[in-house]
């Protein structure tokens, strides 16, 4: 980069315009600085076995945070994706005797498809706000998820072998749950910056009258774009209850904010027509470590989520701040 | 005058940052008088109607209204001292009904209904929300209200714009009361003969300086008319064309684009033309004549109420601007921000257009996506120094992006709405050029301009809206300042000879 006239900035700017060129160089600052802490803490506790554990722990919560990136870019959001897949992993654990692995496995993806549908149907076309659209279908959602489960009752549950491998294996130390997990990173990261489909997300987001200028319909998109996230929280699901091994109600419905949280702490604005997903990968690092720090500090429960709350606030708006145009 | 001015400003001066608006601006009102206040769009007329009222300060410059400084610091004050404006926009609440609206602005609401009933509009029922009511009952019910407070001076702008013509009748009685009661009114409108039935005087403002102030008369028109526009102005043989001469004429050819008596909204009523391949057609109207909604009918942005539209001879109906696109239509809308991907890059924002079928959604191909571009900045010669984001270009390199993303896409029909408003002197001489190489390829250009010059500098014809009609066809040759602004104005025009060589407007009548 030839800057002639950057000479005459004082050292403040030029930092300010790194980071704004470079977002992503703070947040892994950050992150770094907290891993620091913790093994000053608690010495020896930043061992491979704590990074696989981290690392598995935030997977899940790093794929249903690239919903929200997703969606947030457009200047969406999805709250449905908690319930979605949730749905996912119950029908998965109590279809498994029934229609075996592979069966069983494409079944229940089906729900959390039909949710983002209807999500995208809603907004795309009713033009209902995404907020209201998918708190109501997550709701739906939750409803029919306890209606099926009276009719599984006598069916029992069971977590799928290979489901258990990727959520809680490793191999030669790393969490096989990265098999899945970093094609797919890979897969939106690229689809964000190199396809037609990333550049409308951006392009809907920032300025929905120039996309339409341009000849974009944006139903389309928006339709797609929540089929997407539908079916990526329907594999977050799968993954997390081979994590978690016991499936329940609300199996994922705890995953649900933190997963808005990691995307705007990633720097995603919650606008529209900001972010990447890598910021949101390093977001749901973060969350993970902080809840692991929290944890070791044997704090109450209640205080310890006011402290969250408030680290929360607190790198969000200084991230905000220091990467945004003054 | 003999008498005392009732209002009196003089030597108003307002700046917007670098921007002159007001360089010397007055008026002067008598007692009992009306006073048509007139200017070109950009003159200043609404600077000094907002200064007058309170809504923004003069930088210098003296206003009194009977003998008295009038320091208004809002609105509200304004009214206090006896100038009540009526806008061209609805100023009641449309969630309230009309009785909380009176309340609101302290109404009595004798006299308000007396005078709604003066004004024409029957049964009239005061807990009537107010979004229920139609357009012109909304303005006639403004004037009521202005009236009903007993102002010593009355503004009125662009009363007359959305009312049928009995209610212009009414409103124009109600005025020529108020003077006959020693009360004067300040007069703004886009139509002569309203000004030389009512107003007794007329001053005209151009860039931001009062030049004059006729009285009203038979013949003060063309006066009023030379005033707005300066000195004599330049003929069409001392502009230098930027390329070649009018085409010739072929009347056997289809036409690439026919409109026929397309109507939308309150604006566009009646308008129908044609426009040729390789012609560039310029579109001339004072503002609000509904020149707006022809161009996003046309982009397909609104559906028309009525009219059709036919593309080389055949029907076409756009639901979405990307059925436009599809057909050739591509639009530049009047303000940039509108068109452009602000925190995007400029290959970002011209690659655009590429994407946006569900077929291209897959892998960009960087490289001919990179060539594409490459060649439409080129073209263009936009600055990319600063290419990264395009808030950080100049004005004149944004509208150059969104000229260039149409080029880039393949583009057979180009829409342009007031393409060189707000940007410089050099970016404009390269954009007339542009249009008229587009339309040497064979495209057309359809251009709204609201500088009359631009119109010989880069149309082959030009057809003049007035009301929301087609009023006049000019040929570029005999389109100078002069000519356009009588016809944007509705004037007919004296001289036969500006109307003689084109007889599209009758052509395009079906057969």
């Amino acid at each position: 980069m030839t800057m002639p006239a950057q000479d005459d900035l004082s050292i403040a700017k030029r930092i300010r315009r790194f980071l704004r060129d470079h977002p992503l160089v703070p947040l892994v600052v950050l992150l770094i600085a907290l891993v620091v802490i913790l093994e000053l803490m608690r010495p020896g506790i930043f061992n491979e076995r704590w990074i696989g554990n981290t690392i598995k722990f935030a997977i899940p919560l790093a794929m249903l945070a690239a919903c929200q990136t997703l969606t947030m870019l457009t200047g969406g959001i999805d709250l449905s994706v908690g319930i979605a897949a949730t749905i996912s992993a119950f029908v998965v654990a109590t279809q498994v005797a029934i229609l075996g692995t592979p069966g069983a496995i494409a079944v229940s993806l089906i729900p959390a498809i039909l949710i983002g549908i209807a999500n995208g149907i809603g907004v795309g076309l009713f033009r209902v706000h995404p907020l209201i659209m998918t708190l109501g279908t997550g709701l739906i959602g939750t409803g029919c998820l306890q209606v099926y489960q009276r009719t599984v009752i006598a069916t029992g549950s069971s977590v799928p072998d290979i489901l258990a491998w990727l959520g809680t294996g490793r191999t030669f130390g790393a969490p096989n749950s990265l098999l899945v997990f970093v094609p797919m990173a890979a897969l939106i990261i690229y689809a964000l910056r190199r396809t037609g489909f990333g550049r409308l997300l951006y392009a809907l987001g920032e300025n929905e009258d120039a996309a339409r200028l341009a000849g974009v319909r944006s139903w389309q998109v928006i339709l797609a774009l929540y089929a997407l996230s539908g079916l990526i929280a329907g594999i977050t699901g799968l993954i997390y209850v081979g994590l978690i091994k016991a499936p329940s109600l609300s199996l994922a419905v705890p995953l649900l904010l933190p997963s808005v949280a990691a995307a705007v702490i990633g720097g995603t604005s919650i606008f529209g027509g900001r972010g990447t997903y890598s910021g949101t990968i390093v977001g749901a690092l973060i969350l993970t470590v902080l809840t692991t720090m929290l944890t070791v500090l044997q704090m109450p429960e209640g205080s310890r989520r006011i402290l969250f709350g408030l680290i929360i606030l607190a790198v969000t708006a200084v991230y905000v701040r220091i990467t945004e145009d003054s | 005058m003999a008498t005392e001015p009732l209002l009196e400003a003089s030597g108003v001066v307002k700046s917007f940052g670098a921007v002159l608006a007001l360089r010397n601006a007055s008026l002067e009102v008598a007692p009992g008088e009306v006073v048509a206040l007139m200017g070109a769009n950009g003159a200043g007329k609404s600077t000094l109607v907002k200064i007058l009222t309170g809504a923004i300060r003069p930088d210098a410059g003296q206003i009194r209204i009977k003998g008295r400084d009038h320091r208004v610091h809002s609105p509200a004050q304004a009214r206090q001292t006896g100038l009540v404006p009526v806008y061209q926009e609805p100023s009641l609440i449309p969630d309230l009904d009309v009785a909380a609206n009176l309340r609101l602005s302290n109404t009595p609401v004798e006299p308000f209904l007396k005078w709604v009933e003066e004004l024409g509009i029957a049964g009239l029922h005061l807990d009537e929300p107010v979004l229920r009511l139609p357009l012109a009952t909304l303005r006639i019910l403004d004037l009521a209200r202005a009236l009903a407070s007993e102002p010593d001076v009355l503004l009125l702008d662009e009363m007359t714009a959305a009312l049928p013509t009995d209610l212009v009748e009414r409103v124009l009685k109600v005025v020529r009361q108020q003077c006959e009661l020693d009360r004067s009114v300040i007069y703004i409108s886009h139509r002569f003969s309203e000004i030389s039935s009512l107003c007794d005087r007329a001053t005209v403002l151009r860039d931001g300086e009062t030049v004059g102030t006729v009285e009203v008369g038979p013949g003060s028109e063309e006066r009023i008319v030379e005033m707005m526009l300066g000195a004599p102005v330049k003929s069409a043989e001392e502009i230098v064309r930027a390329t070649g001469s009018a085409l010739p004429v072929q009347t056997q050819e289809t036409p690439r684009l026919r409109v026929r008596n397309l109507s939308s909204g309150t604006k566009l009523s009646d308008v129908s033309f044609e426009m040729r391949a390789g012609e560039v057609l310029g579109v001339v109207a004072l503002e609000g004549q509904g020149q707006d909604e022809l161009f996003e009918v046309l982009a397909g942005f609104e559906r028309p109420s009525g009219g059709h539209i036919e593309i080389d001879g055949r029907d076409v109906r756009f639901h979405h601007p990307a059925d436009a696109i599809a057909a050739g239509h591509v639009y530049v809308p009047g303000d940039r921000a509108d068109a452009l991907l602000m925190q995007r890059s400029v290959r970002e924002n011209i690659a655009l257009p590429f994407y946006a079928r569900p077929f291209r959604w897959g892998n960009i191909n960087m490289g001919k996506e990179k060539s594409r571009v490459g060649a439409a900045i080129e073209r263009l010669q936009i600055d990319t120094r600063a290419q990264g984001e395009v808030q950080r270009l100049s004005g004149g390199n944004q509208q150059k992006v969104t000229i260039a993303r149409w080029i880039a896409a393949g583009v057979r029909t180009l829409l342009c709405f007031d393409p060189t408003r707000g940007i410089d002197i050099r970016t404009k001489r390269e954009i007339y050029p542009l249009l008229r190489e587009l339309a040497d390829q064979g495209s057309s250009v359809l251009l709204y301009t609201s500088e009359l010059e631009e119109v010989q500098l880069a149309c082959d014809r030009a057809v003049v809206i007035f009301n929301g009609r087609v009023v006049d066809v000019i040929d570029a040759h005999d389109a100078d300042e002069p000519t356009l602004m009588r016809a944007a104005y509705g004037l007919t025009a004296g001289d036969a000879n500006a109307k003689a060589p084109t007889g599209e407007a009758a052509e395009a009548s079906p057969s």
